[in-house]
């Protein structure tokens, strides 16, 4: 599996990751080895087999009642964000 | 004195029939980090305040004869946990500023136990590494030997616990990231069984595999901490409601008829010689020991390392989404519009692996490709699972050794992610079907310590850590030190 820099351009966008000229190169090429060396799952025989999404496959998901549990501490959370005001999180701006 | 000298629950007997205090053993090795911890790198955060805040804590509640076997003892977080009021970075430039507001159920629990809180230890950037050479805040150096990687990710902890800058500490375990660095530092690295222990405040990277543990000196250590920080956590929707056994309790149990498997695929090729003959020299001496040995294959776990390497970038993909730049952590300058915001916050923030896994895992992930790699991938990790299944049916344990080599040089692997993979060979399989292990010191090899590894069946932590007790009641590994800490 080979990618290329268009290719490498794409999923860094996906994933919204600026990816300066210099890295692009060296991201091309250990991308495209890290594909090639997880294809050889290709040969494992699968067929019939189910995905296994968890290890503790009997457990069921477990739903909490609809009830306040947490006291308000916003102003203790924000104070790690980079740009609030009035108790708002500042984004730029996104409709013009 | 010499508390780098005693084992954590030697330390807690000491405390409680008043030999010493807390406050006296937490100075002891503050002082050691102060002198230790220039060379090694093992800490990003020295909680020196607090630590004797929480010492005097301990020697009152131990004084009014309250207080279990772990209350005055110090111990280390790796740096991943959330810890209220102190900066929690995992390792990364995207979290140097992050000042956790709450304790991961981790923490909380170890707190409430008595344990003193040294300080923060370093790790590979949000635990994406074996070697400990991510981290924004540099290597951690390897106490056997400076030039040697500790491994990763949890080798601040490794190391802190190896030079006995603390005499125990908390890690992850997601593919190794325990076993590993336990192994190359000559300690005892307990991963649980997957949802045995709260993830409730532990930074998330690949959610189906992640779990937390102990590297400590012994396997009864591992035994009191495990106990502490271990059960039900209504926080954790993964956590699994199973009354905690009394670890300690159960150690002395003898391994006469313990059936042993050794993992025939574990002792192929790439596996060092010197590693290979401990190792075999360590699982022989269990047959003396009266415990009946079985060869066993297990035909998928060869595939184990791109397994992982499709399933945890797709995850840790998802997790870190929630880096932006507008919630905690870095943000960019002056951002032109929301998606500037994003790719400039995450490209800064991001060092090369975690960009490197994030990009896998949404190729792995994005259409067209997801049946092909992803599923495919969870596929194959049935496989592997049913393995250990049919293993488990007829031996009580597995063992293997750890890691295919001691400690490498610095730098030695950086520049080929693929080599650096393959080190996580014998420990990924039971992140992949989420079962509990061990390594333990059975050896040196040119001065640097090997591991065996012992993995036993879901929730099976009392006889893994009874065979590993059984191993150092007959053995000194586990008490030899680094000869520049001893």
């Amino acid at each position: 599996m080979t990618l290329t820099r268009r290719d490498v351009e794409n999923i860094a966008h996906l994933a919204r990751l600026e990816i300066t000229e210099a890295e692009l190169p060296v991201y091309v090429g250990s991308l495209s080895a890290i594909l090639a060396f997880v294809r050889q799952l290709a040969a494992a025989p699968t067929e019939g087999v189910e995905p296994m999404a968890h290890p503790l496959e009997g457990q069921v998901q477990r739903l909490r009642d609809d009830r306040v549990t947490e006291s308000d501490r916003r102003d203790r959370y924000q104070a790690n964000a980079p740009a609030v005001q009035a108790g708002l999180y500042l984004v730029p701006k996104v409709i013009e | 004195m010499n508390p780098h000298h005693a084992t954590a629950a030697e330390l807690g007997r000491g405390l409680r029939t008043r030999q010493y205090s807390s406050v006296e053993v937490t100075r002891f090795f503050l002082d050691r980090i102060h002198e230790a911890n220039g060379a090694l790198n093992a800490f990003i955060t020295v909680t020196a305040e607090r630590a004797l805040a929480d010492a005097a804590r301990a020697d009152a509640m131990i004084a009014r004869g309250e207080g279990g076997p772990l209350a005055g003892v110090p111990l280390a977080h790796k740096d991943i946990f959330c810890t209220d009021g102190v900066l929690t970075s995992c390792g990364s430039k995207m979290l140097a500023n992050f000042v956790a507001p709450y304790d991961a159920t981790v923490v909380e629990r170890l707190t409430a136990a008595g344990m003193v809180l040294l300080g923060k230890t370093n790790m590979d950037e949000f635990a994406m590494g074996s070697s400990n050479e991510t981290s924004h805040y540099g290597p951690v150096r390897n106490p056997w030997d400076g030039s040697k990687v500790p491994g990763g990710s949890s080798g601040g902890s490794a190391a802190a616990v190896a030079a006995r800058l603390a005499p125990v500490a908390t890690g992850t375990d997601t593919g190794g990231s325990i076993r590993q660095p336990a192994a190359l530092t000559g300690l005892t690295g307990l991963k649980p069984t997957y949802g045995r222990v709260s993830r409730y405040g532990m930074i998330a990277f690949a959610s189906s595999l992640d779990q937390a543990g102990v590297l400590a000196q012994s396997a009864e250590d591992a035994a009191l901490v495990l106990r502490a920080m271990a059960g039900f956590d209504e926080r954790d929707s993964t956590s699994v409601d199973a009354a905690v056994p009394d670890y300690a309790a159960g150690l002395d149990r003898s391994v006469r008829g313990l059936r042993i498997g050794i993992i025939r695929e574990f002792f192929g090729e790439g596996l060092e010689s010197g590693t290979g003959a401990a190792v075999r020299a360590a699982i022989d001496a269990f047959r003396a020991m009266g415990a009946e040995l079985v060869d066993v294959s297990l035909p998928s776990l060869p595939m184990s390392v791109p397994t992982y390497y499709v399933v945890a970038p797709a995850e840790c993909s998802s997790n870190l989404s929630r880096f932006d730049g507008v919630r905690f952590g870095h943000r960019c300058r002056d951002p032109k519009d929301l998606t500037d915001l994003y790719q400039r916050t995450r490209g800064e923030g991001f060092g090369a692996e975690v960009k490197r896994r994030i990009m896998t895992g949404t190729y792995v992930l994005s259409a067209g490709y997801y049946d092909a790699y992803y599923l495919k991938a969870q596929k194959v990790r049935s496989l592997i699972n049913a393995d250990f299944s049919r293993a488990f049916a007829s031996v009580d344990v597995l063992m293997g050794p750890t890691t295919p080599t001691p400690a490498f040089d610095l730098g030695a692997k950086t520049g080929d992610p693929i080599t650096m993979y393959l080190n996580d060979i014998y420990t990924i399989g039971a992140n992949l079907a989420g079962l509990p292990a061990i390594s333990v010191p059975c050896g040196l090899v040119d001065g640097l310590p090997v591991g065996l590894q012992i993995i036993g069946p879901h929730f099976s932590e009392e006889r893994v850590l009874a065979a590993a007790h059984a191993w150092q009641r007959e053995t000194d590994w586990h008490r030899r030190l680094p000869p520049l800490y001893a």
